[in-house]
């Protein structure tokens, strides 16, 4: 027996200039159903201005075994930060 | 096997540093299992949770007390939601989770078993039974599965009304007229026991207490979350000016604590087993619900298939 409506994965802009963030997934007929229950499901208290549906078998994800080798290039280049570079304390507004 | 156990041994590792496990990463299977139950258990309860309330919609003595009384079934509803979607990230289809609800394969809590059989009763829930589930759900929020943890993130932050429109009801009734005060005064010697048997069997009786300890889905054990329940409880009683029924309740200086009576586990085990006065009536409310909505489910899915058809 497989009745299940697809599976929505939900982003909500809690307030105008901030990013969408994910909260959570429903299973809905379609993407204007999805919507909808969205609406009702995660923002019963005005959690947010504007929602995103997307159908959770359109993401791609990191696989987590292997997060250490696919995040290492980044690990060792701490000169991309700015404490990486010595400035006298003199100096002001930078 | 040597690699299964250096596998557990670093699961073991990020728990007891606090890392959040999430539904991607390798897990042992007891961790997997425990997990489906007792999130899905919780949805459950959630979901059947809200036909004791529901019972009580139509007959709310007042507008506000009706407007209040369908938001907090609504919240059940999507908690029951939010759950589910948390269960299902760790490979179990909503189809089965319902089929093991409607085949009464699964539990759910064995509060919902009991009547609701005054508007007193609406009070009383709110107030002890959304009180004990509260004291259950906090320390929930920092489970060391990340989906479940951020459900009950949402969850809790919604139950505080809950609880306190319900203390607002026995407040009411309580401080109004003889009668009123008196079916604040039944209602609560009927949902005591109850409530206190929401937290499970005695620690030395719950043998799989001390795994969800080890693997942080559990922070506290039973006894200790049933006794901070009743500590806060005696005090709201006497705001309530209503007495527990429970002549055993004494402050114990010595354990900074209040003692309380023996709690009734035969009548828990009983209706655990199934027979509860309401056990039949839930399961079958709950059944009609799914069967009568099929219709609806199946012409979502027609519509959705035809306007599909006619975009391409």
């Amino acid at each position: 027996m497989n009745s299940e409506f697809p599976l929505w994965e939900v982003f909500i802009r809690s307030h105008g200039g901030l990013n969408h963030k994910h909260v959570g997934s429903l299973h809905a007929a379609d993407a204007d159903m999805a919507l909808e229950n969205a609406r009702d499901v995660y923002t019963r208290r005005q959690e947010g201005v504007s929602i995103w549906v997307v159908p959770s078998e359109a993401i791609t994800a990191s696989d987590p075994e292997d997060s250490d080798p696919f995040f290492e290039p980044a690990k060792d280049k701490i000169y991309r930060h700015p404490t990486f570079y010595k400035v006298p304390d003199n100096v002001k507004h930078m | 096997m040597s690699h299964q156990v250096e596998l557990e041994e670093r699961f073991q590792a990020r728990i007891d540093a606090e890392q959040k496990i999430e539904p991607k990463d390798w897990m042992p299977d007891a961790y997997r299992k425990t997990l489906v139950r007792q999130i899905s258990q919780h949805a459950h309860s959630e979901i059947v949770g809200m036909l004791p309330e529901g019972n009580w919609i139509t007959r709310a003595p007042s507008l506000r007390r009706k407007v209040a009384l369908l938001a907090k079934v609504q919240d059940e509803a999507g908690h029951g939601l939010y759950l589910y979607a948390a269960a299902e990230t760790l490979g179990v289809s909503r189809d089965e989770l319902y089929d093991e609800l409607h085949t009464g394969k699964a539990k759910y809590s064995s509060i919902f078993n009991y009547p609701t059989l005054s508007w007193a009763d609406i009070g009383a829930v709110g107030w002890l039974v959304d009180g004990a589930a509260i004291m259950n759900q906090v320390p929930l929020c920092k489970c060391s599965f990340g989906p479940y943890a951020r459900a009950m993130v949402r969850v809790c932050k919604e139950e505080s009304f809950h609880q306190r429109q319900g203390f607002e009801i026995m407040m009411t009734l309580s401080h109004g007229s003889p009668a009123q005060k008196q079916m604040a005064q039944d209602a609560l010697n009927r949902w005591w026991w109850p409530s206190l048997m929401m937290f499970g069997p005695n620690d030395d009786a719950s043998p799989h207490s001390a795994q969800s300890m080890k693997w942080k889905i559990k922070r506290y054990s039973n006894d200790d979350l049933r006794q901070k329940f009743v500590d806060v409880m005696v005090e709201q009683a006497e705001v309530l000016e209503l007495t527990i029924p429970d002549p055993d309740i004494k402050w114990n200086e010595e354990r900074g604590h209040y003692d309380f009576g023996e709690i009734n586990w035969e009548e828990f085990h009983n209706i655990i087993r199934g027979n509860g006065p309401c056990n039949k009536e839930r399961l079958a409310a709950r059944k009609d619900a799914w069967d009568q909505g099929l219709w609806v489910r199946e012409a979502a899915t027609a519509y959705a298939a035809k306007r599909k058809k006619k975009a391409s």
